[in-house]
């Protein structure tokens, strides 16, 4: 590229920088590198106009939207599990002739259920059209199976709480003669609510799985299983927490099944998913959620082995419990929010599989192709 | 070559009757300026409002950001160098010698969109003259081996000295930096995410076979937002739209927000298709880059002009959603790249989540189950 004649003078021109392999930094974004500016190498160079920008993704921005979903639905999914593990609890209290304790499980089925109806509503773009919901059953849509299945269960558990209500009051409330229809109906509808209860407590982990969520997605062989276990030990807290531990045997090995359940279910996720994945679970304020969930959850285990029979050390360990449940649902649905802001959690998951697919000789059901 | 997967008609999957071929977008990301005429045309056509406050995002000449709930043509805008030119052309080269889906018998293509030589394929990189470099714009002329020369700097590939046909094989020149420019938009999927996960029914198939939201139906429970594999789809909310102040201190006129609170995205202007009109977009684009039409007839175009580009030694282009054996069954809107998707903030590989439904199904009948079985266990172990 010699202009001049004086050019054979210049020193010999030095090769063009070869840029590193792209790596992704840490905080997701393009790393940036000034181009050397007028002067530096030959002294012709214009300055570029736009920086020297390397890519390991558009500038850095999500390639996958989070769900507009904020704390009412973290607070939801614990409540819904509380409901379902609840309403079981009270089914084998109706079937063993606990009184108390079926009492206390169908009041927290019917109360956690309602509570976490007006989160899903609050927290809905259009509340007053939540009844749409209801326009249609669709397979393919989780939340639709999902607002179904907690219209069928509160229906139920408020008919088994009613009774439950009713009896508390000493057959106060002004039923007249229907009083017999609802004694004779709660028994089938607190059956009801009871078989309805452990599809209730694992939709949501369907609802969160069915999405392009690189981490609800990749969490979708488990997270079934930590939201049942979840809300295992969350209403076996409950149960400790509301009544006497004479009654609450069942509710405690509950308990403390699902403790187990929950830590080998968690962490057989985390290790199955691709690092990048799992990473928004293990770090930030959700990973710090989780963590303690973890925490809590091992305490109130080990409180209600030890513990249990005593009613103060029981109501202790059930709320670590019903904590440890809480802090496991924000921390998921936290984590999966998380997990759409950096693209690279969308990337290197993707571009991963396909390799391996490549790899194993599948190359027909690429999005890529060319001539 | 492996036997070409077919496309399937989403409309009639959903009983359309065959009143209307499936209607798409072909996006020559190729030809494409940048000119975001696409962008305000959409804005106007379905009169979306503004999104944020106008703020200028630093990182490039695009200051849109992405799409959103009121944005439903993105262009964006990327500079490379000639390391990262060098770095597309060779993953696109790699495609083709992994054996991807070839688009189409060569040999039985003729026509005008055949280029000359392809049938040796695109290893040979034979280029022919005439070249078709600016799709039609421009001719062979631009063609120079000297990278400093006219064209060079825009990115506009030179193409290797066209000699007799079939015997150059010298790569052509890869030229010092290029701006890439490409208008997103909705794409449409054969199995949309979006619509499989919507819980009310809002959103549905039209008899065109695209995706459409029915602003009066939609209750805003975003779902959809978290089941779209590109981020398309988003929830209108209040916070998105904030009248400001102007610096006069006058107030901006209050924008008129409709559809607030529910889910908004590209309706491939629906209102303009049943009316048999070119949708906004495309019918703006001064330069052909957004192409409209039956969508067999855009991913015949589609694959056409990424043979013809490989013929021309442009390896770095790529077709991206003309496969109908992907992750959402191949894509309404089909695209033509010139390097790996993720450079335009596209997914790598993009897969409905509702392809794992049955399992995830499953999968939680035997939680469910064992839930059920813990809690018999428990009230059997407890009897006491
Ligand atoms: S790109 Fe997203 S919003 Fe568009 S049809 Fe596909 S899933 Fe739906
Ligand atoms: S089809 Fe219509 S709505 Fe969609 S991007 Fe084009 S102009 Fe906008």
């Amino acid at each position: 590229m010699t202009l001049s004649e004086f050019d054979s003078y210049r020193p010999p021109e030095t090769r063009r920088r070869r840029r590193s392999v792209l790596r992704a930094p840490q905080d997701g974004f393009a790393r940036r590198r000034r181009r050397p500016g007028a002067g530096t190498n030959d002294g012709s160079r214009e300055m570029p106009i736009v920086e020297d920008v390397e890519f390991t993704s558009y500038y850095g921005r999500p390639i996958v939207k989070p769900p507009p979903w904020g704390h009412e639905i973290a607070a939801y999914l614990f409540l819904g599990g509380l409901a379902g593990g609840s309403a079981l609890l009270g089914l084998g209290a109706q079937l063993t002739g606990r009184g108390a304790l079926r009492r206390s499980t169908r009041l927290t089925a019917l109360g956690a259920a309602g509570a976490g109806a007006v989160f899903l509503i609050s927290d809905l773009g259009r509340p007053e059209r939540f009844l749409h919901m209801m326009r249609t059953v669709k397979i393919t849509s989780p939340m639709s199976l999902g607002s179904w299945l907690l219209g069928a269960f509160s229906s139920a558990a408020g008919v088994a709480a009613a009774a439950e209500v009713d009896r508390l009051l000493g057959s106060r409330l002004p039923l007249g003669p229907l009083r017999g229809l609802l004694r004779g109906a709660a028994g089938p509808a607190g059956a009801c609510a009871g078989l309805l209860g452990a599809p209730l407590a694992v939709y949501t982990a369907v609802l969160l799985s069915d999405t392009a969520n690189p981490t609800w997605n990749a969490a979708r062989r488990e997270l079934p299983f930590v939201f049942v276990s979840s809300a295992s030990l969350a209403s076996g807290g409950m149960a400790m927490l509301t009544t006497a531990p004479s009654q609450t045997v069942p509710a405690r090995v509950l308990a403390v099944l699902g403790v187990g359940g929950d830590l080998a279910a968690m962490a057989l996720m985390q290790r199955r998913m691709h690092p990048a994945e799992a990473e928004p679970l293990h770090t930030g304020a959700a990973g710090t959620k989780l963590r303690w969930a973890e925490r809590l959850a091992i305490a109130g285990g080990i409180g209600t082995i030890v513990g249990g029979g005593n009613r103060m050390a029981a109501g202790a360990a059930g709320l670590a419990l019903l904590t440890a449940s809480a802090l496991t649902r924000f921390g998921v649905l936290e984590a999966g929010i998380e997990s759409t802001r950096d693209p690279r959690h969308v990337i290197e998951p993707q571009k991963a599989r396909l390799a391996a697919r490549r790899a194993a000789g599948i190359t027909h059901d690429s999005i890529t192709t060319t001539g | 070559m492996t036997t070409r997967p077919v496309w399937t008609d989403p409309a009639a999957e959903v009983h359309w009757p065959p009143e209307h071929a499936r209607k798409g977008f072909f996006t020559d990301t190729s030809i494409c300026i940048g000119c975001k005429a696409c962008e305000v045309a959409c804005k106007e056509w379905n009169r979306n409002p503004t999104d944020g406050d106008f703020e200028i995002l630093g990182s490039s000449y695009d200051n849109t950001g992405g799409l959103g709930a009121n944005t439903w043509r993105h262009v964006a805008f990327i500079e490379q160098d000639r390391e990262r030119i060098e770095q597309a052309r060779e993953s696109g080269r790699r495609l083709v010698s992994l054996g991807m889906p070839q688009v189409g018998p060569p040999e039985a293509r003729t026509g005008p969109g055949a280029a000359p030589g392809a049938d040796a394929g695109p290893g040979a990189a034979a280029a022919s003259a005439p070249v078709d470099v600016l799709g039609g714009l421009a001719d062979g002329t631009v063609s120079t081996a000297d990278p400093t020369g006219p064209g060079a700097g825009m990115g506009v590939p030179g193409t290797g000295v066209p000699g007799a046909a079939g015997v150059d094989t010298a790569p052509p020149d890869t030229p010092e930096f290029r701006w890439l420019m490409s208008s997103d938009v909705c794409k449409h999927c054969t199995h949309a995410g979006c619509l499989d996960v919507c819980p009310t029914g809002a959103l549905f198939r039209t008899e065109f076979g695209t995706v459409v939201v029915q602003a009066d139906i939609c209750n805003g429970c975003g779902t959809c937002v978290a089941g779209c594999p590109f981020g398309v789809i988003e929830r209108r909310d209040d916070g998105t739209v904030s009248p400001k102040t102007d610096r006069d201190g006058r107030a901006r006129r209050e924008q008129d927000v409709p559809h607030a609170g529910t889910a908004n995205k590209c309706t491939l202007c629906y209102d303009r298709l049943v009316d048999g009109l070119t949708p906004a977009c495309a019918k703006t684009c001064p330069t052909t880059s957004i192409k409209f039409g039956d969508h067999s007839d855009m991913v015949d175009s589609a694959e056409d002009r990424v043979r013809n580009l490989h013929a021309q030694g442009m390896t770095e282009a790529r077709l991206y959603g003309a496969n109908p054996a992907d992750g959402v069954g191949g894509t309404g809107s089909v695209f033509l790249l010139l390097d790996e998707p993720e450079v335009y903030g596209l997914p790598p590989d993009p897969r409905v989540p509702t392809k794992d439904l049955p399992q995830m199904f499953a999968t939680a009948g035997i939680a469910a189950a064992g839930m059920i079985a813990a809690t018999a266990l428990a009230f059997l172990s407890g009897r006491s």
